[in-house]
């Protein structure tokens, strides 16, 4: 008896423990969302949507890669069919809004996800990552083929359009308050999915597949909704980034796209939340600081030694090396 | 009849490449007992949980679970019916709590497991079931503990008590004290002892003190074939049960033969 009045208490300190964690995250989102917000005034508008966008990927990619476990070596596939498909609506039917083209970018990109998932999700590791890689690359050959893309030249020209028909987003300060909108509501969207019932069965699945399996678990239906919502959110960060640049282009179907977000992700700690968008920010500047200067020709070196470094020394990124440091110290 | 035995394998073989790992079994699991598997190493007896549960396909042969075929069923779907397996190695989920680890098995009758939108709060309702099976195992404590922290011993009653958070009709354990110190392996007889109640366990173990203690009927298993089944009496007192367990050791002539013979099929 008295056994099981101890373990009510045990459990009301959990719950209490769990909000407090709840508390501290929603501050630091808090914070975050007034940086973002005051963002634009200091820094250029243009490059910030670009972080934006491959934070947006990343995220995405994160989802499968770092909460489910499994390495997909063919995201480059969904940014790229957003973008496309949005650019190609957007350049052709003017009657078309341009939440209408990015909806459909989604959706193309959300489709093409599902044929993915189908045909590779019953493979493990490392074949798991080349069945993707392999069909990423029939995508990438399809786009380079295809005359509606440009070819080799890309998609130019892309109207950015008025949201809902009003909003003029030629406007770089209201583009950029259009791509944050939809950045934080597709980040809260994964916050909430990984903290789901249907998130906890995928850590499960994450961490020991064959006991999720004995325990009832249909593993290969959760993976394969893992891999859509990704793809989904991930040709959607392609279709906003093709309205952003006006530009739709083969670099964005290249496998080298699918090697940088799992660099972005690694870099910045895979399987925390805020890691991918640290990492795409940190990939970003990187980026662009070497292409300004004296560098300019090695910054695909000096970004495979940063990758390097990573996978030695700081498995957990910089999110979770800080993470470690504040629980070290503080906890 | 076949209301009696729980599980029935009628001619069971599972072959892999020419080797005959499980060789037509028959099987025979009575509703309410505490039924073991044993043998010497390579038996087979890990084979035959992993045709059980579908790990592996059966090359021939049928399964019956209550009388109805199960022979053609996936894993997750025999889970569901009602048999839930253990591992030899400690099944638990390391990064979540212990808590959480239980309330994953919980979850699969809920029906919101694929509900990506809603709040992880509505997990909540289960964690005071969750606490009653950490508490009946002796976890209540450690509810918040990561399961990666937990000693060994723990992880094992840990994983029992996911297990039997499953609410199963029919338990398989695969070598429950496996790697376990003395006191441990006493506590794990009390709580497989405890979690048989109103069920029917067979399990697969190798330490023979357990298996007296527990089992009510003993299924001898040798390269693949049944060798002989009874109680722990007449088992013991068997003249071929003997032979075998000495033959593995490397001393009998025939043993000795079979097992290389074997061993160069499987390669």
């Amino acid at each position: 008896m008295s056994q099981s009045v101890n373990s009510a208490d045990i459990h009301k300190a959990i719950v209490q423990e769990q909000a407090v964690q709840d508390r501290k995250k929603l501050i630091l989102n808090g914070v975050l969302l007034l940086i973002l917000l005051a963002a634009p005034l200091m820094i250029y508008p243009v490059f910030l949507m670009k972080i934006l966008c491959f934070a947006l990927f990343a995220v995405a990619f994160n989802l499968l890669f770092g909460f489910t476990g499994l390495l997909s070596f063919g995201h480059a596939a969904f940014l790229a069919t957003g973008g496309y498909t949005t650019g190609y609506l957007l350049s052709n039917y003017s009657g078309l809004t341009t939440e209408m083209g990015i909806i459909a970018g989604t959706l193309a990109a959300t489709l093409l996800g599902t044929g993915f998932a189908l045909l590779s999700i019953r493979r493990q590791g490392i074949y798991f990552a080349m069945v993707t890689l392999a069909l990423a690359q029939l995508v990438f050959f399809f786009f380079v083929q295809s005359g509606f893309t440009g070819g080799e030249d890309g998609m130019h020209g892309i109207p950015r359009g008025e949201l809902l028909g009003f909003i003029n987003l030629e406007n770089n300060m209201n583009m950029y308050y259009f791509v944050l909108t939809v950045f934080i509501v597709c980040y809260l969207l994964v916050q909430r999915v990984v903290s789901s019932p249907f998130g906890q069965v995928l850590k499960a699945i994450k961490q020991n597949e064959p006991r999720a399996v004995s325990l009832g678990y249909n593993v290969d239906r959760y993976k394969v909704l893992a891999f859509v919502i990704s793809a989904a959110l991930a040709g959607l960060a392609g279709s906003m980034k093709s309205v952003v640049f006006q530009l739709a282009s083969l670099n964005d179907a290249h496998w080298h796209m699918s090697g940088e977000v799992i660099l972005m992700t690694l870099v910045g700690g895979m399987g925390t939340l805020l890691g991918p968008v640290v990492g795409a920010t940190f990939v970003v500047n990187i980026e662009y600081q070497l292409s300004q200067g004296a560098l300019r020709d090695w910054v695909d070196p000096i970004l495979g030694g940063i990758f390097v470094l990573t996978v030695l020394a700081f498995r957990s990124g910089i999110v979770g090396e800080v993470q470690k440091f504040v629980k070290k110290n503080m906890g | 009849m076949s209301e009696q035995y729980v599980l029935e394998t009628r001619n069971l073989v599972k072959e892999f490449k020419g080797f005959v790992a499980v060789d037509d079994v028959n099987l025979k699991v009575q509703k309410g007992h505490i039924h073991a598997l044993i043998g010497p190493n390579g038996a087979g007896k890990t084979t035959v949980f992993n045709l059980l549960t579908k790990f592996l396909i059966p090359t021939r042969g049928q399964i019956l679970f209550k009388g109805q075929d199960i022979t053609t069923l996936k894993s997750a779907a025999i889970a569901r019916q009602g048999i839930v397996r253990s591992f030899q190695i400690s099944a638990v989920f390391p990064h979540m709590t212990a808590l959480e680890n239980i309330r994953v098995a919980l979850q699969t009758f809920e029906g919101t497991s694929f509900s990506f939108w809603k709040s992880g709060n509505s997990l909540h309702k289960l964690n005071q079931r969750c606490m009653e099976l950490l508490d009946a195992v002796g976890l209540a404590e450690f509810a918040n503990t990561t399961t990666v922290e937990l000693a060994y011993g723990r992880k094992r009653a840990l994983e029992l008590a996911t297990t039997l958070a499953m609410e199963p009709e029919l338990l398989l354990l695969d070598e429950p004290t496996q790697g376990m110190g003395s006191e441990d392996v006493d506590r794990v007889v009390e709580l497989v002892r405890k979690a048989a109640e109103g069920r029917t366990v067979l399990m697969v173990e190798h330490n023979l003190s357990v298996v007296s203690k527990l089992c009510d009927r003993i299924t001898v298993l040798a390269q693949g074939a049944v060798l002989t089944e009874g109680d722990y009496a007449a088992v013991s007192a068997d003249p071929k049960v003997r032979e075998v367990y000495m033959g593995s050791d490397g001393s009998g002539e025939r043993g000795t033969t079979a097992d290389s013979e074997q061993s160069e099929a499987a390669q």
